[in-house]
Protein backbone atom coordinates (compact mmCIF):
# COMPACT_ATOMS: atom_id res chain seq x y z
CA UNK A 1 0.00 0.00 0.00
CA UNK A 2 1.48 3.39 -0.94
CA UNK A 3 1.43 6.43 1.30
CA UNK A 4 -1.58 8.15 -0.23
CA UNK A 5 -3.72 5.03 0.06
CA UNK A 6 -2.55 4.65 3.64
CA UNK A 7 -3.57 8.24 4.43
CA UNK A 8 -6.98 7.79 2.84
CA UNK A 9 -7.59 4.59 4.76
CA UNK A 10 -6.37 6.06 8.05
CA UNK A 11 -8.64 9.07 7.78
CA UNK A 12 -11.49 6.73 6.88
CA UNK A 13 -10.79 4.60 9.95
CA UNK A 14 -10.56 7.69 12.18
CA UNK A 15 -13.83 9.01 10.82
CA UNK A 16 -15.59 5.67 11.44
CA UNK A 17 -14.11 5.60 14.94
CA UNK A 18 -15.24 9.18 15.56
CA UNK A 19 -18.88 8.65 14.78
CA UNK A 20 -18.86 5.42 16.78
CA UNK A 21 -17.27 7.24 19.70
CA UNK A 22 -19.96 9.90 19.89
CA UNK A 23 -22.68 7.25 20.12
CA UNK A 24 -20.75 4.94 22.45
CA UNK A 25 -19.73 7.81 24.76
CA UNK A 26 -23.40 8.54 25.46
CA UNK A 27 -24.20 4.88 25.98
CA UNK A 28 -21.31 4.33 28.36
CA UNK A 29 -21.91 7.61 30.25
CA UNK A 30 -25.46 6.53 30.99
CA UNK A 31 -24.34 3.05 31.98
CA UNK A 32 -21.61 4.47 34.20
CA UNK A 33 -23.89 6.73 36.21
CA UNK A 34 -27.20 4.86 36.09
CA UNK A 35 -26.11 1.23 35.66
CA UNK A 36 -28.69 1.05 32.89
CA UNK A 37 -28.12 -0.57 29.52
CA UNK A 38 -30.16 1.49 27.12
CA UNK A 39 -31.00 -0.23 23.84
CA UNK A 40 -33.21 2.72 22.89
CA UNK A 41 -30.00 4.75 22.55
CA UNK A 42 -30.11 3.58 18.91
CA UNK A 43 -33.53 5.24 18.50
CA UNK A 44 -32.19 8.61 19.67
CA UNK A 45 -29.43 8.27 17.08
CA UNK A 46 -31.87 7.41 14.29
CA UNK A 47 -34.24 10.25 15.20
CA UNK A 48 -31.31 12.66 15.18
CA UNK A 49 -30.46 11.55 11.64
CA UNK A 50 -34.08 11.60 10.47
CA UNK A 51 -34.62 15.04 11.95
CA UNK A 52 -31.54 16.20 10.08
CA UNK A 53 -32.95 15.00 6.74
CA UNK A 54 -36.21 16.82 7.43
CA UNK A 55 -34.53 20.08 8.41
CA UNK A 56 -32.24 19.96 5.39
CA UNK A 57 -35.35 19.32 3.27
CA UNK A 58 -36.84 22.56 4.59
CA UNK A 59 -33.67 24.64 4.38
CA UNK A 60 -31.45 23.17 1.65
CA UNK A 61 -28.69 25.75 2.19
CA UNK A 62 -28.18 26.28 5.89
CA UNK A 63 -30.18 23.23 6.96
CA UNK A 64 -27.30 21.12 8.17
CA UNK A 65 -26.11 23.69 10.68
CA UNK A 66 -29.64 24.10 11.98
CA UNK A 67 -29.92 20.32 12.19
CA UNK A 68 -26.83 20.25 14.39
CA UNK A 69 -29.00 22.01 16.98
CA UNK A 70 -32.39 20.48 16.21
CA UNK A 71 -31.30 16.82 16.00
CA UNK A 72 -29.69 16.69 19.44
CA UNK A 73 -32.66 18.62 20.87
CA UNK A 74 -35.14 16.10 19.48
CA UNK A 75 -33.10 13.29 21.05
CA UNK A 76 -32.83 15.21 24.33
CA UNK A 77 -36.59 15.66 24.56
CA UNK A 78 -37.14 11.97 23.78
CA UNK A 79 -34.54 10.96 26.34
CA UNK A 80 -35.93 13.10 29.13
CA UNK A 81 -39.46 11.92 28.36
CA UNK A 82 -38.49 8.27 28.36
CA UNK A 83 -36.43 8.58 31.55
CA UNK A 84 -39.16 10.33 33.49
CA UNK A 85 -42.00 8.28 32.06
CA UNK A 86 -40.53 4.78 32.09
CA UNK A 87 -36.92 4.16 32.94
CA UNK A 88 -36.67 5.73 36.39
CA UNK A 89 -38.94 2.94 37.60
CA UNK A 90 -36.34 0.40 36.48
CA UNK A 91 -33.21 1.61 38.26
CA UNK A 92 -31.76 -1.08 40.47
CA UNK A 93 -33.69 -3.83 38.69
CA UNK A 94 -31.95 -6.69 36.92
CA UNK A 95 -30.15 -5.89 33.72
CA UNK A 96 -32.44 -8.27 31.82
CA UNK A 97 -35.55 -6.30 32.83
CA UNK A 98 -33.91 -3.06 31.70
CA UNK A 99 -32.75 -4.64 28.48
CA UNK A 100 -36.25 -5.85 27.63
CA UNK A 101 -37.86 -2.53 28.53
CA UNK A 102 -35.44 -0.44 26.50
CA UNK A 103 -35.67 -2.93 23.62
CA UNK A 104 -39.45 -2.47 23.68
CA UNK A 105 -38.89 1.29 23.50
CA UNK A 106 -36.63 0.80 20.48
CA UNK A 107 -39.38 -1.14 18.71
CA UNK A 108 -41.98 1.50 19.55
CA UNK A 109 -39.77 4.32 18.31
CA UNK A 110 -38.98 2.38 15.14
CA UNK A 111 -42.68 2.01 14.47
CA UNK A 112 -43.35 5.69 15.09
CA UNK A 113 -40.46 6.60 12.78
CA UNK A 114 -42.09 4.58 9.99
CA UNK A 115 -45.26 6.57 10.55
CA UNK A 116 -43.56 9.96 10.44
CA UNK A 117 -40.83 9.38 7.86
CA UNK A 118 -42.00 6.33 5.91
CA UNK A 119 -39.86 3.36 5.00
CA UNK A 120 -37.86 4.98 2.22
CA UNK A 121 -34.21 5.60 2.71
CA UNK A 122 -33.23 9.26 2.80
CA UNK A 123 -29.94 10.98 2.23
CA UNK A 124 -28.52 14.47 2.54
CA UNK A 125 -25.37 16.12 1.25
CA UNK A 126 -22.67 17.53 3.44
CA UNK A 127 -22.90 21.31 3.75
CA UNK A 128 -21.23 23.08 0.79
CA UNK A 129 -18.09 24.27 2.55
CA UNK A 130 -17.12 20.73 3.50
CA UNK A 131 -18.46 18.94 0.44
CA UNK A 132 -15.88 17.30 -1.76
CA UNK A 133 -12.29 16.28 -1.22
CA UNK A 134 -9.05 17.97 -0.35
CA UNK A 135 -5.47 16.93 -0.93
CA UNK A 136 -3.30 15.56 1.87
CA UNK A 137 0.19 14.21 1.06
CA UNK A 138 -0.97 13.17 -2.38
CA UNK A 139 -4.18 11.56 -1.18
CA UNK A 140 -7.75 12.72 -1.80
CA UNK A 141 -9.53 12.94 1.53
CA UNK A 142 -13.26 13.67 1.99
CA UNK A 143 -13.47 17.04 3.75
CA UNK A 144 -16.54 15.94 5.65
CA UNK A 145 -14.47 13.29 7.46
CA UNK A 146 -12.73 16.18 9.17
CA UNK A 147 -16.07 17.47 10.46
CA UNK A 148 -16.83 14.08 12.00
CA UNK A 149 -13.39 13.82 13.58
CA UNK A 150 -13.64 17.36 14.94
CA UNK A 151 -17.07 16.59 16.41
CA UNK A 152 -15.65 13.57 18.23
CA UNK A 153 -12.76 15.60 19.61
CA UNK A 154 -15.15 18.29 20.85
CA UNK A 155 -17.40 15.68 22.47
CA UNK A 156 -14.50 13.79 24.05
CA UNK A 157 -12.85 16.96 25.31
CA UNK A 158 -16.14 18.33 26.55
CA UNK A 159 -16.96 15.19 28.51
CA UNK A 160 -13.48 15.12 29.99
CA UNK A 161 -13.81 18.75 31.11
CA UNK A 162 -17.28 18.09 32.50
CA UNK A 163 -16.29 15.03 34.52
CA UNK A 164 -12.98 16.31 35.88
CA UNK A 165 -13.43 20.06 36.23
CA UNK A 166 -17.03 20.87 37.09
CA UNK A 167 -19.08 20.19 40.20
CA UNK A 168 -21.80 18.74 37.97
CA UNK A 169 -19.28 16.21 36.67
CA UNK A 170 -18.10 15.39 40.18
CA UNK A 171 -21.72 14.74 41.12
CA UNK A 172 -22.08 12.37 38.19
CA UNK A 173 -19.09 10.43 39.52
CA UNK A 174 -20.17 10.76 43.16
CA UNK A 175 -23.58 9.27 42.43
CA UNK A 176 -21.83 6.11 41.27
CA UNK A 177 -19.64 5.99 44.39
CA UNK A 178 -22.38 6.63 46.94
CA UNK A 179 -25.83 7.89 45.93
CA UNK A 180 -27.12 8.07 49.51
CA UNK A 181 -24.34 10.35 50.67
CA UNK A 182 -24.97 12.60 47.67
CA UNK A 183 -28.65 12.81 48.56
CA UNK A 184 -27.65 13.68 52.13
CA UNK A 185 -25.69 16.65 50.89
CA UNK A 186 -28.84 18.02 49.31
CA UNK A 187 -28.55 16.83 45.72
CA UNK A 188 -31.78 15.85 43.99
CA UNK A 189 -30.42 12.71 42.36
CA UNK A 190 -33.61 11.99 40.45
CA UNK A 191 -32.96 15.16 38.51
CA UNK A 192 -29.30 14.29 38.20
CA UNK A 193 -30.23 10.92 36.68
CA UNK A 194 -32.64 12.59 34.27
CA UNK A 195 -29.93 15.05 33.29
CA UNK A 196 -27.31 12.39 32.66
CA UNK A 197 -29.74 10.31 30.65
CA UNK A 198 -30.73 13.38 28.66
CA UNK A 199 -27.09 14.18 27.96
CA UNK A 200 -26.53 10.62 26.72
CA UNK A 201 -29.54 10.91 24.42
CA UNK A 202 -28.35 14.28 23.16
CA UNK A 203 -25.01 12.76 22.18
CA UNK A 204 -26.79 9.97 20.30
CA UNK A 205 -28.86 12.56 18.45
CA UNK A 206 -25.74 14.56 17.62
CA UNK A 207 -24.07 11.45 16.23
CA UNK A 208 -27.14 10.81 14.10
CA UNK A 209 -26.98 14.29 12.57
CA UNK A 210 -23.24 14.06 11.99
CA UNK A 211 -23.49 10.68 10.28
CA UNK A 212 -26.50 11.61 8.11
CA UNK A 213 -24.50 13.06 5.16
CA UNK A 214 -22.42 9.88 4.98
CA UNK A 215 -24.97 7.13 5.32
CA UNK A 216 -28.34 6.03 4.11
CA UNK A 217 -30.82 7.29 6.70
CA UNK A 218 -33.80 5.06 7.29
CA UNK A 219 -35.32 2.09 9.10
CA UNK A 220 -32.85 -0.29 10.70
CA UNK A 221 -30.12 2.20 11.46
CA UNK A 222 -31.21 2.20 15.11
CA UNK A 223 -30.57 -1.52 15.64
CA UNK A 224 -27.42 -1.46 13.54
CA UNK A 225 -25.79 1.34 15.55
CA UNK A 226 -26.76 -0.02 18.95
CA UNK A 227 -24.96 -3.28 18.21
CA UNK A 228 -21.86 -1.42 17.06
CA UNK A 229 -21.91 1.06 19.96
CA UNK A 230 -22.46 -1.73 22.43
CA UNK A 231 -19.46 -3.64 21.09
CA UNK A 232 -17.34 -0.50 21.35
CA UNK A 233 -18.49 0.24 24.90
CA UNK A 234 -18.04 -3.35 26.02
CA UNK A 235 -14.54 -3.61 24.56
CA UNK A 236 -13.52 -0.33 26.18
CA UNK A 237 -15.22 -1.18 29.45
CA UNK A 238 -18.83 -0.14 30.12
CA UNK A 239 -18.85 3.13 32.05
CA UNK A 240 -15.46 4.38 30.86
CA UNK A 241 -15.40 7.30 28.41
CA UNK A 242 -11.70 6.80 27.66
CA UNK A 243 -12.50 3.12 27.14
CA UNK A 244 -15.14 4.11 24.59
CA UNK A 245 -12.55 6.20 22.74
CA UNK A 246 -10.09 3.30 22.62
CA UNK A 247 -12.83 0.82 21.74
CA UNK A 248 -14.06 2.95 18.85
CA UNK A 249 -10.52 3.35 17.52
CA UNK A 250 -10.06 -0.42 17.62
CA UNK A 251 -13.35 -1.04 15.82
CA UNK A 252 -12.72 1.77 13.34
CA UNK A 253 -9.36 0.30 12.40
CA UNK A 254 -10.67 -3.27 12.37
CA UNK A 255 -13.57 -2.31 10.09
CA UNK A 256 -11.31 -0.50 7.66
CA UNK A 257 -8.74 -3.28 7.61
CA UNK A 258 -11.44 -5.90 7.26
CA UNK A 259 -13.14 -4.07 4.41
CA UNK A 260 -9.84 -3.94 2.53
CA UNK A 261 -8.36 -7.33 3.26
CA UNK A 262 -11.36 -9.63 3.50
CA UNK A 263 -14.63 -7.81 2.93
CA UNK A 264 -16.84 -10.83 3.47
CA UNK A 265 -15.25 -11.52 6.85
CA UNK A 266 -15.17 -7.95 8.13
CA UNK A 267 -18.09 -8.16 10.54
CA UNK A 268 -17.14 -11.62 11.79
CA UNK A 269 -13.73 -10.22 12.58
CA UNK A 270 -15.22 -7.55 14.82
CA UNK A 271 -17.29 -10.00 16.83
CA UNK A 272 -14.24 -12.21 17.22
CA UNK A 273 -12.33 -9.22 18.51
CA UNK A 274 -14.98 -8.57 21.11
CA UNK A 275 -15.00 -12.20 22.20
CA UNK A 276 -11.22 -12.20 22.59
CA UNK A 277 -11.23 -9.00 24.68
CA UNK A 278 -14.03 -10.28 26.87
CA UNK A 279 -12.31 -13.63 27.37
CA UNK A 280 -9.19 -11.87 28.63
CA UNK A 281 -10.84 -8.97 30.48
CA UNK A 282 -14.57 -9.62 31.04
CA UNK A 283 -15.06 -6.04 32.26
CA UNK A 284 -13.43 -4.53 29.15
CA UNK A 285 -10.12 -2.78 28.64
CA UNK A 286 -10.68 0.17 30.99
CA UNK A 287 -13.76 -0.94 32.89
CA UNK A 288 -13.91 -2.07 36.50
CA UNK A 289 -15.40 -5.37 37.61
CA UNK A 290 -18.98 -4.81 38.80
CA UNK A 291 -19.28 -4.77 42.57
CA UNK B 1 -32.95 24.22 66.10
CA UNK B 2 -34.65 21.35 67.88
CA UNK B 3 -35.68 17.94 66.64
CA UNK B 4 -38.68 16.00 67.88
CA UNK B 5 -39.38 12.39 66.93
CA UNK B 6 -42.82 11.25 67.96
CA UNK B 7 -43.85 7.58 67.83
CA UNK B 8 -42.34 6.61 64.49
CA UNK B 9 -42.76 3.17 62.97
CA UNK B 10 -40.32 2.07 60.28
CA UNK B 11 -40.18 -1.12 58.25
CA UNK B 12 -37.69 -2.87 56.01
CA UNK B 13 -40.14 -4.66 53.73
CA UNK B 14 -42.26 -6.75 56.11
CA UNK B 15 -39.96 -6.45 59.09
CA UNK B 16 -41.17 -3.93 61.65
CA UNK B 17 -37.93 -2.40 62.90
CA UNK B 18 -38.88 0.83 64.70
CA UNK B 19 -41.90 0.31 66.88
CA UNK B 20 -42.86 3.76 68.06
CA UNK B 21 -39.58 5.55 68.79
CA UNK B 22 -39.94 8.95 70.47
CA UNK B 23 -37.09 11.26 71.34
CA UNK B 24 -36.10 14.87 71.19
CA UNK B 25 -32.93 16.87 70.79
CA UNK B 26 -33.03 20.42 72.06
CA UNK B 27 -31.33 23.37 70.41
CA UNK B 28 -27.57 23.19 71.02
CA UNK B 29 -27.84 19.90 72.85
CA UNK B 30 -25.77 16.74 72.29
CA UNK B 31 -27.85 13.60 72.71
CA UNK B 32 -26.59 10.00 72.68
CA UNK B 33 -28.67 7.19 71.19
CA UNK B 34 -27.52 3.90 72.70
CA UNK B 35 -28.48 0.29 72.24
CA UNK B 36 -27.14 -3.12 71.37
CA UNK B 37 -26.43 -4.29 67.83
CA UNK B 38 -29.62 -4.35 65.83
CA UNK B 39 -31.57 -2.23 68.33
CA UNK B 40 -32.52 0.26 65.63
CA UNK B 41 -30.11 3.15 66.14
CA UNK B 42 -29.06 3.48 62.51
CA UNK B 43 -32.62 2.98 61.33
CA UNK B 44 -33.78 5.78 63.62
CA UNK B 45 -31.28 8.13 62.02
CA UNK B 46 -32.14 6.96 58.51
CA UNK B 47 -35.80 7.62 59.24
CA UNK B 48 -35.09 11.10 60.54
CA UNK B 49 -33.07 12.08 57.45
CA UNK B 50 -35.52 10.45 55.04
CA UNK B 51 -33.35 7.65 53.65
CA UNK B 52 -35.68 5.02 55.13
CA UNK B 53 -38.86 7.02 55.68
CA UNK B 54 -41.03 6.18 58.68
CA UNK B 55 -44.38 4.70 57.76
CA UNK B 56 -46.19 6.50 60.58
CA UNK B 57 -45.51 8.92 63.39
CA UNK B 58 -44.27 12.47 63.32
CA UNK B 59 -40.87 14.12 62.98
CA UNK B 60 -40.59 17.84 63.57
CA UNK B 61 -37.85 20.37 63.11
CA UNK B 62 -38.79 23.14 65.54
CA UNK B 63 -42.51 23.14 64.77
CA UNK B 64 -42.33 22.09 61.14
CA UNK B 65 -43.53 18.60 60.25
CA UNK B 66 -40.82 17.02 58.09
CA UNK B 67 -41.60 13.30 58.02
CA UNK B 68 -43.04 13.47 54.49
CA UNK B 69 -40.17 15.40 52.92
CA UNK B 70 -37.65 13.78 50.60
CA UNK B 71 -34.14 13.18 51.87
CA UNK B 72 -32.45 15.81 49.71
CA UNK B 73 -34.90 18.47 50.93
CA UNK B 74 -34.24 17.50 54.54
CA UNK B 75 -30.52 17.84 53.87
CA UNK B 76 -31.16 21.34 52.53
CA UNK B 77 -33.07 22.18 55.72
CA UNK B 78 -29.91 21.44 57.69
CA UNK B 79 -30.27 17.79 58.74
CA UNK B 80 -26.75 16.52 58.27
CA UNK B 81 -26.27 12.76 58.44
CA UNK B 82 -22.77 11.33 58.86
CA UNK B 83 -23.17 7.60 58.24
CA UNK B 84 -20.83 5.01 59.68
CA UNK B 85 -18.18 3.29 57.60
CA UNK B 86 -16.23 4.31 54.54
CA UNK B 87 -18.89 6.60 53.09
CA UNK B 88 -16.86 9.01 50.97
CA UNK B 89 -16.86 9.51 47.19
CA UNK B 90 -13.98 7.12 46.63
CA UNK B 91 -13.15 8.08 43.06
CA UNK B 92 -13.01 11.83 43.82
CA UNK B 93 -10.22 13.71 45.52
CA UNK B 94 -10.54 15.06 49.04
CA UNK B 95 -10.85 18.57 47.59
CA UNK B 96 -13.68 17.49 45.28
CA UNK B 97 -15.45 15.71 48.15
CA UNK B 98 -15.33 18.93 50.14
CA UNK B 99 -16.41 21.06 47.19
CA UNK B 100 -19.58 19.01 46.73
CA UNK B 101 -20.39 19.40 50.42
CA UNK B 102 -19.85 23.16 50.37
CA UNK B 103 -21.87 23.78 47.24
CA UNK B 104 -25.09 24.84 48.89
CA UNK B 105 -24.15 25.93 52.39
CA UNK B 106 -26.75 27.19 54.83
CA UNK B 107 -25.30 30.58 55.54
CA UNK B 108 -26.24 30.92 59.18
CA UNK B 109 -24.59 27.61 60.16
CA UNK B 110 -21.92 26.94 57.53
CA UNK B 111 -18.32 26.57 58.51
CA UNK B 112 -15.78 28.16 56.21
CA UNK B 113 -13.13 26.02 54.56
CA UNK B 114 -10.50 27.80 56.68
CA UNK B 115 -12.28 26.93 59.89
CA UNK B 116 -12.67 23.31 58.82
CA UNK B 117 -9.00 23.17 57.90
CA UNK B 118 -8.13 24.58 61.33
CA UNK B 119 -10.04 21.75 62.92
CA UNK B 120 -8.66 19.06 60.57
CA UNK B 121 -5.22 20.29 59.46
CA UNK B 122 -4.45 16.90 57.86
CA UNK B 123 -7.08 17.52 55.22
CA UNK B 124 -4.98 20.33 53.79
CA UNK B 125 -2.12 18.01 52.89
CA UNK B 126 -4.53 15.32 51.71
CA UNK B 127 -6.45 17.68 49.40
CA UNK B 128 -5.29 16.12 46.13
CA UNK B 129 -5.53 12.52 47.34
CA UNK B 130 -8.21 10.14 46.07
CA UNK B 131 -10.68 9.75 48.94
CA UNK B 132 -11.06 5.99 48.43
CA UNK B 133 -7.41 5.53 49.36
CA UNK B 134 -7.60 7.34 52.73
CA UNK B 135 -7.30 5.48 56.02
CA UNK B 136 -10.39 4.94 58.14
CA UNK B 137 -9.46 7.82 60.43
CA UNK B 138 -8.82 10.18 57.53
CA UNK B 139 -12.16 9.25 56.00
CA UNK B 140 -13.87 9.95 59.32
CA UNK B 141 -12.24 13.39 59.29
CA UNK B 142 -13.40 13.98 55.74
CA UNK B 143 -16.96 12.94 56.56
CA UNK B 144 -17.10 15.35 59.51
CA UNK B 145 -15.53 18.15 57.48
CA UNK B 146 -18.09 17.60 54.75
CA UNK B 147 -20.94 17.83 57.26
CA UNK B 148 -19.61 21.06 58.79
CA UNK B 149 -19.08 22.75 55.41
CA UNK B 150 -22.73 22.20 54.55
CA UNK B 151 -23.82 24.15 57.60
CA UNK B 152 -25.47 21.56 59.81
CA UNK B 153 -28.31 22.72 61.99
CA UNK B 154 -28.55 19.21 63.38
CA UNK B 155 -25.67 16.78 63.04
CA UNK B 156 -26.48 13.07 63.16
CA UNK B 157 -23.35 11.01 63.77
CA UNK B 158 -23.70 7.26 63.35
CA UNK B 159 -21.02 5.31 65.26
CA UNK B 160 -18.20 7.76 64.62
CA UNK B 161 -15.61 5.67 66.53
CA UNK B 162 -16.33 2.48 64.60
CA UNK B 163 -13.09 0.94 63.34
CA UNK B 164 -10.90 3.83 64.52
CA UNK B 165 -7.55 3.39 66.26
CA UNK B 166 -7.50 4.61 69.89
CA UNK B 167 -5.43 7.68 69.02
CA UNK B 168 -8.01 8.79 66.45
CA UNK B 169 -10.83 8.13 68.90
CA UNK B 170 -9.15 10.64 71.20
CA UNK B 171 -9.07 13.15 68.32
CA UNK B 172 -12.73 12.52 67.70
CA UNK B 173 -13.38 13.27 71.35
CA UNK B 174 -11.69 16.62 70.94
CA UNK B 175 -13.81 17.41 67.89
CA UNK B 176 -16.99 16.47 69.73
CA UNK B 177 -15.99 18.73 72.58
CA UNK B 178 -15.50 21.59 70.12
CA UNK B 179 -18.90 20.98 68.51
CA UNK B 180 -20.49 21.01 71.93
CA UNK B 181 -18.81 24.26 72.86
CA UNK B 182 -19.96 25.74 69.53
CA UNK B 183 -23.52 24.73 70.43
CA UNK B 184 -23.98 22.54 67.38
CA UNK B 185 -27.03 20.34 67.91
CA UNK B 186 -25.90 16.71 67.78
CA UNK B 187 -27.50 13.27 67.86
CA UNK B 188 -24.87 10.55 68.19
CA UNK B 189 -25.04 6.75 68.28
CA UNK B 190 -22.25 4.66 69.70
CA UNK B 191 -21.37 1.10 70.55
CA UNK B 192 -18.89 2.71 72.90
CA UNK B 193 -21.58 4.11 75.19
CA UNK B 194 -19.27 5.57 77.78
CA UNK B 195 -17.38 7.48 75.11
CA UNK B 196 -20.57 9.05 73.77
CA UNK B 197 -21.87 9.89 77.23
CA UNK B 198 -18.70 11.82 77.98
CA UNK B 199 -19.74 14.39 75.35
CA UNK B 200 -23.50 14.16 75.60
CA UNK B 201 -25.99 16.11 77.67
CA UNK B 202 -28.59 13.36 77.65
CA UNK B 203 -28.93 9.81 76.44
CA UNK B 204 -31.58 7.34 75.30
CA UNK B 205 -31.34 3.57 75.46
CA UNK B 206 -33.31 1.77 72.81
CA UNK B 207 -34.03 -1.92 72.39
CA UNK B 208 -36.03 -3.73 69.70
CA UNK B 209 -37.11 -0.46 68.17
CA UNK B 210 -38.49 1.23 71.27
CA UNK B 211 -37.05 3.62 73.82
CA UNK B 212 -36.41 1.85 77.15
CA UNK B 213 -34.76 4.55 79.19
CA UNK B 214 -33.89 8.20 79.04
CA UNK B 215 -31.72 10.21 81.43
CA UNK B 216 -29.14 13.00 81.66
CA UNK B 217 -25.75 11.71 80.61
CA UNK B 218 -24.16 11.82 84.04
CA UNK B 219 -27.03 9.90 85.55
CA UNK B 220 -27.14 7.37 82.71
CA UNK B 221 -23.48 6.49 83.10
CA UNK B 222 -23.99 5.22 86.63
CA UNK B 223 -27.44 3.74 86.12
CA UNK B 224 -28.47 0.14 86.55
CA UNK B 225 -30.20 0.39 83.15
CA UNK B 226 -27.00 0.94 81.22
CA UNK B 227 -25.70 -2.30 82.68
CA UNK B 228 -28.98 -4.11 82.10
CA UNK B 229 -29.49 -2.99 78.49
CA UNK B 230 -25.95 -2.55 77.25
CA UNK B 231 -23.94 -4.72 79.62
CA UNK B 232 -21.31 -2.06 80.23
CA UNK B 233 -19.78 -1.31 83.58
CA UNK B 234 -18.95 1.98 85.21
CA UNK B 235 -16.25 3.94 83.47
CA UNK B 236 -12.90 3.59 85.17
N1 LIG C 1 -31.52 -2.92 54.82
C1 LIG C 1 -32.10 -3.71 55.75
N2 LIG C 1 -32.99 -4.65 55.36
C2 LIG C 1 -33.58 -5.45 56.29
N3 LIG C 1 -33.36 -5.36 57.59
C3 LIG C 1 -32.50 -4.44 58.04
C4 LIG C 1 -31.82 -3.57 57.13
N4 LIG C 1 -31.02 -2.76 57.86
C5 LIG C 1 -31.19 -3.12 59.15
N5 LIG C 1 -32.09 -4.12 59.26
C6 LIG C 1 -32.54 -4.73 60.52
O1 LIG C 1 -33.14 -3.73 61.31
C7 LIG C 1 -32.80 -3.89 62.67
C8 LIG C 1 -32.20 -2.58 63.18
O2 LIG C 1 -30.99 -2.35 62.48
P1 LIG C 1 -30.11 -1.05 62.74
O3 LIG C 1 -29.06 -1.06 61.72
O4 LIG C 1 -30.98 0.12 62.83
O5 LIG C 1 -29.49 -1.38 64.15
P2 LIG C 1 -28.34 -0.61 64.94
O6 LIG C 1 -28.91 -0.32 66.26
O7 LIG C 1 -27.83 0.53 64.13
O8 LIG C 1 -27.26 -1.76 65.06
P3 LIG C 1 -25.66 -1.68 64.98
O9 LIG C 1 -25.21 -1.30 66.35
O10 LIG C 1 -25.26 -3.06 64.65
O11 LIG C 1 -25.30 -0.67 63.95
C9 LIG C 1 -31.85 -5.06 62.73
O12 LIG C 1 -32.59 -6.18 63.17
C10 LIG C 1 -31.38 -5.26 61.33
O13 LIG C 1 -31.14 -6.61 61.08
MG1 LIG D 1 -25.97 0.94 63.23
Amino acid sequence: MDLSAFVTQSIGALSTASSLFIVAAGLTLVFGALRLINIAHGSFYMYGALAATTVVGWFPDSGFWIALIVGPLVALVMGVGVEMGVLRRLYGREHLTQLLATFALLLIFADLALRFWGKNVRSINPPKVVNGNFGLVGARVPAYDMVIIAAAIVVGGGLWLLLTHTTLGWKIRAVVDDPEVLVCSGVNIRMLYTGVFGLGALLAGLAGVVIAPQQAVGPGMDAQIIVAAFIVAVIGGLGSITGAAIGSLIIGIAETLGANLAPSWASTFIYLLMIVVLAVRPWGLLGTPER
Amino acid sequence: MSLTVDGIHTYYGQSHVLQGISLNVGDGETVALLGRNGAGKTTTMRSIVGLTPARSGSIRLDDKEISRLQAYRLARLGLSFVPSGRRVYGSLTVRQNLALAAERPRKEAAWSLERVHDMFPNLVTLAGRQAGHLSGGEQQMLKLARALLGGPRILLLDEPTEGLAPGIVADLGRWLAILRKEKVTVLITEQNALFALRYADRGYIIEKGTVRYEAPAAELRDSAEIRRYLGVGVDT
